[in-house]
């Protein structure tokens, strides 16, 4: 149970980092990290907790959805790149500007 | 023997299919968004039957069963989420046909949007809502979410232009964080209760940490995705600058799937973990979101822009059904007038976006300020406006009106009368924006602005959707009894001591 609450500390840990960095930072490159480090902070809480419910045999449930979630991140990771090459194609510029309403 | 056919399969089969189709065979589209609109149709018949006559009904795809496979699920909430859909969705389908038709000029302006992406992303995404509606585990729900958010991302980014491109990448991220945060609450409610199925969590969520962490995970995600002020902030830039069909998709559908999904886990799983403050939060943020929506509706001074702040403040309303579900005796006529809400706003809205888009379309531009009497133009287009701002006011026939009535019955009956003023401010404040364009569109000018041709699908599809939402003002009692069955609430849709 120890190595995996220690995992799941570890992984609670990414999450914040994660989150902090998507807001904090205002560069395209460094918000779609962070939203990959925030990813994978969930998928460590996952793969962790499958080891700690049942102490026997690590549990394939959350396996399952951990490479299910993987999947998702990395179309998701190719769609914002691509989008990110668009907004700099377009505007000239790496960064989101504040008001995007017109 | 009504039972035995899996409708519910083929509803989230056959748009998946002819979505890949329209990506492969590039000049199809069109064809095969007709084919998934009139296609969907008998299974979505086939499945309201089997629902109305033998109640919620679950299906095990490929004969797994719920710890491994894949469950799905159709309640009477299921089912008005599947027709709001494809009342929309058939309406959008028709619209884009003549949106997207190779006429040379049209050809000129949307060279940067192509018709053969449209076609596979707006199938793809209809696969998604349908899949979100009918699934009953909280993973496959993550996915569907996530299958959503990313179709919703690339039709918006199909616009072409830099507005357009930035409001898809925020859309995206914003997407992205709501469904991380979420993911990590099922993660928390598998750890704690070792299963991810809808009907199991139900019966075994206490009020334990993880159970309260999970909660405000979840709920945190969904209402981000739901654009709730103050986390609204993409939601105008996304769906004012996307193409006209895809806007009324967007405002239409997709905020919807998120708040359904929220109204799912508040009312069956998190019976026991949700309390009163927090119900009462959203209901404080949902009055912001009406003000502040409405305000900025006031000054918008493009008409795309208007109907998407509109969206904000209409969103507002439905979040009132937390705290007035919460009011002793009430709670089953506020979930009545939530669903008819979002009903009747979905059908009202994506006419209001189509009619936008065709003002769009005719003139070039859409500056409320320089659309003087276009409405001697367009008569067709601004009378299905007109139609579509009566339900999005609230006034009598329309089905907004039966869903804020039921809003303010559970309000007063509840005893919390404060609720009932917002509704009614609202109500005067939607009045305003609406008219204000109305004052510019119905003006007589000597000098009318040059329209050019609109197809007469994109004037007639808005119209149908605006008719529809002013229909379901008049049939409301068999919406109604769908809503009841397998509701998580009981009780009568109007209580006594009537507004």
């Amino acid at each position: 149970m120890n190595i995996s609450l220690l995992y799941s500390l570890v992984g609670l840990a990414l999450f914040s980092l994660g989150l902090y960095g998507l807001i904090a930072y205002g560069h395209l490159l460094r918000k779609i990290l962070a939203v990959n480090v925030m990813g994978s902070g969930a998928f460590l809480i996952l793969v962790a907790l499958a080891r700690g419910w049942r102490q026997t045999s690590p549990d394939p449930v959350p396996h399952a959805m951990g490479l299910t979630g993987l999947v998702v991140a990395v179309s998701a990771t190719a769609l914002a790149l691509a989008l990110a090459c668009r907004v700099q194609e377009t505007t000239g510029s790496t960064q989101l500007t504040e008001d995007g309403s017109d | 023997m009504v039972a035995l056919i899996p409708w519910s399969v083929w509803i989230i089969f056959l748009p998946l299919l002819t979505g890949i189709f329209a990506f492969l065979f590039r000049g199809r589209g069109a064809q095969l968004g007709i084919v998934t609109a009139v296609g969907l149709l008998p299974p979505l018949i086939g499945l309201t039957w089997q629902v109305l006559s033998c109640g919620p009904q679950h299906y095990s795809v490929g004969g797994w069963g719920a710890p491994l496979g894949i469950d799905l699920y159709a309640d009477g909430l299921s089912i008005i989420m599947l027709v709001m859909t494809a009342l929309v969705g058939i309406g959008t389908t028709f619209y884009a046909t003549g949106y997207y038709s190779p006429t040379g000029e049209t050809k000129e302006k949307n060279h940067q949007q192509d018709p053969a992406l449209f076609w596979s992303l707006w199938l793809l995404l209809w696969a998604a809502l349908n899949c979100l509606f009918l699934s009953a585990d909280v993973f496959n729900l993550y996915v569907a979410l996530e299958f959503l958010g990313l179709s919703a991302v690339a039709l918006v980014a199909l616009a072409g232009g830099p507005s357009a491109v930035a409001a898809a990448m925020r859309y995206l991220l914003v997407s992205l964080l709501g469904s991380l945060s979420y993911l990590l609450g099922v993660a928390l409610l598998y750890f704690a209760h070792g299963t991810l199925s809808l009907g199991l969590l139900a019966e075994s969520v206490t009020s334990s940490p993880a159970s309260f962490a999970a909660t405000t995970l979840m709920t945190a995600g969904l209402v981000m995705k739901t654009a709730l002020f103050p986390l609204h902030f993409w939601l105008p830039p996304a769906h004012a600058n996307a193409p006209a069909p895809v806007s009324a998709v967007l405002s239409a559908l997709v905020v919807k799937a998120s708040f359904y999904l929220l109204l799912r886990l508040w009312f069956q799983v998190f019976t026991n973990t949700v309390t009163p403050s927090v119900a009462l939060l959203l209901g404080i943020l949902g009055v912001a979101a009406i003000f502040w929506g409405s305000v900025q509706a006031l000054m918008a001074q493009r008409l795309k822009l208007l109907v998407a702040y509109s969206t904000v403040a209409q969103l507002g309303y439905i979040f009132l059904v937390f705290p007035l579900a919460q009011g002793k005796g009430t709670g089953f006529s506020a979930w009545c007038g939530g669903l008819y809400f979002i009903l009747s706003h979905a059908c009202a809205k994506a006419a209001a976006f189509l009619a936008a888009g065709t003002v769009l379309y005719g003139f070039g531009h859409d500056r409320i300020d320089e659309l003087a009497g276009i409405t001697q133009r367009l008569p067709v287009t601004m009378f299905a406006f007109g139609v579509a701002g009566v339900s999005l006011i609230g006034l009598p026939p329309s089905g907004g009106f039966i869903g804020k009535w039921l809003l303010l019955n559970a309000a007063l009956a509840g005893g919390q009368w404060w609720w009932a003023i917002v509704i009614i401010i609202g109500g005067l404040l939607a009045a305003a924006y609406v008219f204000r364009f109305f004052s510019r569109a119905f003006s007589y000018v000597e000098q009318v602005p040059i329209c050019r041709d609109v197809p007469w699908s994109m004037e007639l599809t808005a119209l149908a959707l605006g008719l529809s939402a002013m229909a379901l003002g008049i049939i409301a009692t068999q919406p109604l009894a769908v809503m009841q069955i397998g509701a998580p609430l009981a009780g009568p849709v109007l209580t006594g001591g009537l507004p």
